[in-house]
């Protein structure tokens, strides 16, 4: 078939009209399309949250940008053929993060960047990010599935050790989200339902274990989701002012620049992690319905690509990123509102930030990608 | 490719169909979640987030009214308000919070003078009850240096800010404060007692005098501001405002200049002066000597100048026009002759022979007369020209305890007929139930002959023996004794047409024949302008006419307790000189009643004093009583 193909010649490619524009980018637009809405909304309710200003919105622009490229570059590279330099991947962002322990910079009591001499200062962990998912789609991927304990132990242990280095830093949002990832492609590599349930047990035994490791903040932000009004201008202070700022926001909202709970300073953090009660405050419940639906649009599309692809390893990863992405969601907008404790996780494609911005733009590119993959397969395969 | 192993990759695959399908499910249900937290925290709970905002970005500030102004008779500012500025300190905002108190104490130290006794107060007024965010005073009376000082520094001071206020501010700080008392700082039992809304943006209250009687009037309602703030507190804006009202301003029948002249007088010597107007009974000067600043107490006193005044032996707190129980001695004997012919126990031709002394019984007691060897033959008239004891001795020994004390009563001793005064104090006026209530004895003769020389049990106040001596010089007529004159331009005669209550109210004094005033006033004018009347030197060549009576009165002795040197006890064991009278003797226009603490005899220590305060007060060029100038000054 192979072959064949070679010798097509190429007058009779360009008579046959071959794939449009859109297909030779590997774009897909029913995944663009959510992502662009989201982000256009994500600017509108960014240039109140920080409030009115303009300079913010350039400079976010200027990170879209880039994500877009990012996302562009990576929807053009064959995942297959980069499987090999997965591991190597995985290796240098241990490395980092062992750096990251030993001379990391940082500030509030956690170590989290890499200050390059010289020149900016970086988080491996967001590499890791993309890395973890990578690494144990492919491990599992070259080995038989359903993974045996063995393999999943190891799987397990490929996840684990970048989480456990990271929780040190301590960021425990960003573990958080990379212990999902690398979770979900074991899942999604047809671990047995009857291990499954057995990790959701361990995983509830060692709550009070996770509790004695944590530290004296974090337990303090668990503590203050349980009884918020116990310290209403410390610990208290965010989830107290951001359910005020959602809760008065109504059905309607009180108009985009006019929410006073952010304007007057009373929220916190308006323009990166809880920019959700900014459009809760202005826009309403309307407006937190029309996020909610693009994310779920993005969600879906995530999960058609995955069902779609045709090979373990991209299946794999491809559910395991749009997971994640759904993970980010329910962190942050359930931290805003008051459900779960408060980690630092942003609302993905919406909050003030550019490495945050860029990981998911990649993994966005990723999935678009894993698709043209299927797709120009079946190209292949109709010609 | 075999067909089992093209089986088991469609089994695979199926199975990760169905973990797809189980991830959709879970995506939905938390979806599910989200928006039904989303929607309960937004439709359900709307209103009370609503509100909750509201209260989040609305402050109601309560405004504090300006003070009422105090004035004297003629319009002079006695106690105004004027800016002042001081640095405050927010502890909520504090770099560290509250722990950050000591260190932004110490950084302040750097740049402005902040001393121990502040800092003592500083934690005192923290440890108050107060409301979050409220700001507590550090430093008052910052200088416009210090001022500079602080504000180029404020971007490193978080929480501290320099704050103005209008604080009490009395012009005349020289010996006023006896008469118009003083604001200070509320304290918390203070703070119990006041009205918590109305005092709510109010640092200072009446602590003394008029300003503690007349301290509802002068406060003023309080104002509101409904203003926004960010959550620093800063005021975004003012969205509603609902301005105060301010205090009442107050008349006094105070004389500031009258004032100013006693206080003069009395420089340097220890004693008290008052005058009253006779036509309303108004106080047209109430001073005690030694006095001390009252502007110093307003913002706070220092713990060492407050423990001078305290400890001084002159007493410089003591307010003895109101609270000093002097012997009245010989300024009584009007009254008690009065007391005699009136009740028909002599009649007014009554004469003795004084031999320089008096005894109840042949061989008994010598009760003597200040003059040695005596008058000679002594009536009425000459009694009360010359002060003669002796025949005083003897009517008070024929009348007894009864007719002198209910007559003194007549006048106003023993009681307090001041409106305005809290402080003021009854004194003693002895009668037989006092004696055996607070000593344990009988009424012994000897008792009223003392009482009929103003000595003995009885004592009266400055302000008592004014206050005698205005009935007097009124022949009966009473006034209620007061140191208002007008609110807000309203004449007040009596407090009780401000709602308050009356002090006691006597009835005019009247006699069996009018004609006994005369004879009293005869005398007393003869006391004045006769070449044997006690105080003649104070009367001559005074282009009106005085009426007077001069008082000597005994130390009876000085306190074990006490150390003194022996300079100190021989002037302390001297005499108190003391003096009351009116003039101009026929149409009084003042009354005044003198005493100064061991100046020796009332004609040499206190009568000429008296003849100064006339001439001030009636000689005044530009006399214009009738015009009332406050008007123009009134700003």
């Amino acid at each position: 078939m192979a072959d064949f193909q070679r010798s097509v010649p190429d007058t009779v490619k360009f008579l046959r009209r071959g794939p449009s524009i859109l297909a030779r980018s590997r774009i897909d637009l029913w995944l663009l399309f959510p992502v662009l809405c989201i982000m256009a909304l994500g600017l509108v309710v960014l240039y109140s949250g920080a409030g009115a200003s303009q300079e913010a919105v350039d400079k976010q622009l200027l990170r879209y940008g880039v994500a877009m490229l990012g996302m562009l570059i990576m929807a053009q590279i064959n995942l297959r053929e980069l499987e090999r330099f997965v591991p190597v991947l995985y290796v240098i962002g241990i490395l980092l993060l062992v750096g990251v322990l030993l001379f990391g910079v940082g500030a509030k009591g956690a170590q989290r960047w890499l200050q390059i001499p010289g020149g900016p200062r970086f988080q491996p962990s967001e590499l890791l990010k993309l890395a973890v998912p990578l690494t144990v789609a492919w491990y599992l991927a070259g080995k038989p599935r359903p993974p045996s304990l063995l393999h999943t132990l190891v799987a397990f242990a490929l996840v684990m050790v970048p989480v456990l280095l990271i929780a040190k830093q301590p960021d425990l949002g960003t573990s958080v989200l990379i212990g999902a990832s690398g979770i979900f492609v074991i899942f999604f590599g047809g671990l047995l339902w009857r291990y499954v349930v057995l990790a959701i047990v361990a995983a509830a035994a060692a709550m009070p274990a996770l509790w004695m490791v944590m530290h004296d903040y974090q337990k303090q932000r668990v503590m203050t989701l349980l009884n918020p009004e116990s310290d209403p201008l410390g610990a208290g202070w965010n989830i107290i002012q951001s359910k005020i700022a959602i809760g008065s926001g109504g059905l309607t909202g009180k108009g985009w620049l006019q929410g006073t709970q952010s304007h007057l300073d009373f929220l916190p953090e308006t323009h990166t992690d809880f920019i959700i009660a900014v459009l809760a405050e202005e826009f309403g419940l309307l407006g937190v319905l029309l996020l909610m639906f693009l994310y779920a649009f993005v969600l879906i599309r995530g999960l058609i690509i995955a069902g779609k692809a045709k090979d373990p390893f991209s299946r794999m990863l491809a559910a395991s990123l749009t997971l994640t992405f759904f993970v980010y969601l329910v962190v942050n907008i359930g931290m805003v509102s008051g459900l779960l404790p408060v980690v630092g996780v942003p609302l993905p494609l919406v909050s003030y930030g550019g490495t945050s911005a860029v990981t998911l733009m990649l993994s966005i590119g990723m999935l678009m990608s894993i698709r043209a993959q299927r797709t120009s397969r079946r190209l292949r395969k109709v010609r | 490719m075999p067909w089992s192993n093209m089986n088991a990759k469609q089994r695979e695959n199926d199975r990760f169909q169905v973990r797809l399908w189980f991830a959709l499910g879970v995506i939905v249900l938390v979806f599910g979640v989200l928006i039904g937290r989303m929607a309960y925290l937004q439709i359900f709970q709307h209103q009370h987030f609503l509100t909750e905002a509201e209260d989040n970005r609305q402050q109601l500030q309560p405004i504090a009214p300006t003070r009422g102004l105090i004035y004297d008779r003629k319009g002079r500012l006695l106690a105004g308000n004027r800016a002042t500025h001081s640095v405050t300190l927010v502890p909520e905002q504090l770099l560290g919070g509250k722990q950050g108190v000591d260190d932004t104490i110490a950084q302040l130290q750097s740049i402005i003078d902040i001393d121990d006794s502040d800092i003592k107060r500083f934690k005192r007024r923290l440890r108050q009850a107060r409301k979050p965010y409220s700001s507590v005073p550090l430093r008052y009376r910052l200088n416009d240096q210090e001022i500079a000082q602080i504000t180029v520094n404020q971007h490193v001071l978080q929480g501290v800010r320099v704050e103005a206020e209008l604080v009490r501010y009395y012009p005349f700080d020289n010996g006023f404060v006896h008469a118009l008392g003083y604001v200070g700082r509320i304290n918390d039992r203070e703070m119990a007692r006041l009205d918590p809304v109305n005092y709510s943006d109010t640092h200072h209250v009446g602590k003394l005098g008029v300003e503690k009687y007349y301290e509802a009037d002068l406060h003023g309602q309080v104002g509101y501001q409904t203003v926004e703030t960010n959550a620093r507190g800063r005021v975004l804006r003012v969205l509603e405002r609902q301005e105060p009202v301010p205090g009442s301003s107050i008349a006094l029948h105070l004389d500031a200049m009258l004032q100013a002249k006693a206080v003069e007088l009395l420089a340097g010597k220890r004693g008290s002066i008052v005058a009253l107007d006779p036509n309303t009974g108004g106080v047209l000067a109430m001073v005690s000597a030694p006095s001390y600043g009252a502007n110093q107490f307003v913002t706070g006193i220092s713990s060492k100048a407050y423990g001078e005044l305290r400890e001084s032996d002159e007493l410089p707190l003591f307010n003895r026009a109101l609270r000093g129980r002097y012997p009245p001695a010989s300024t009584v004997k009007p009254v008690i002759s009065l007391a005699a012919i009136d009740t028909k126990i002599i009649n007014p031709n009554y004469t003795i022979l004084d031999p320089g002394y008096y005894q109840l019984t042949e061989g008994g007691r010598l009760y003597r007369d200040w003059k040695e060897g005596g008058h000679g033959r002594v009536n009425l008239h000459k009694s009360i020209v010359e002060s003669v004891d002796t025949y005083y001795y003897d009517i008070g020994h024929r009348m007894g305890n009864v007719p002198m004390t209910s007559y003194m009563a007549k006048f106003g001793l023993g009681q307090v007929t001041i409106a305005d005064q809290p402080e003021a104090l009854k004194a003693v006026l002895p009668t037989k139930e006092w004696k055996r209530a607070f000593r344990n004895a009988s009424w012994f003769p000897g008792d009223s002959l003392n009482m009929s020389i103003g000595q003995g049990f009885l004592s009266a106040t400055p302000l008592q023996m004014a206050t005698m001596t205005m009935v007097m010089a009124n022949k009966g007529k009473w006034h209620q004794i007061r140191m208002i004159k007008d609110m807000n331009g309203q004449e007040v005669t009596q407090v009780s047409q401000l709602g308050r209550k009356d002090p006691v109210m006597l009835d005019d004094v009247k006699l069996n024949r009018d004609s006994y005033w005369d004879r009293i006033h005869k005398a007393m004018i003869a006391v004045m302008h006769s070449n044997t009347g006690t105080a003649r030197r104070s009367g001559a060549n005074s282009s009106y006419q005085i009426a007077g009576k001069t008082g000597t009165a005994q130390v009876t002795g000085i306190k074990q307790d006490e150390e003194y040197d022996a300079e100190k006890i021989a002037e302390r064991l001297r005499d108190h000189g003391l003096f009351v009278g009116w003039a101009p003797a026929k149409k009084p226009e003042i009354v005044v009643a003198i005493i100064v603490e061991n100046g020796g005899g009332g004609s040499s220590a206190a009568a000429p004093l008296a003849r100064k305060l006339f001439d001030s007060y009636l000689l005044a060029p530009a006399k214009d009583k009738s015009k009332d100038n406050r008007e123009a000054s009134d700003g």
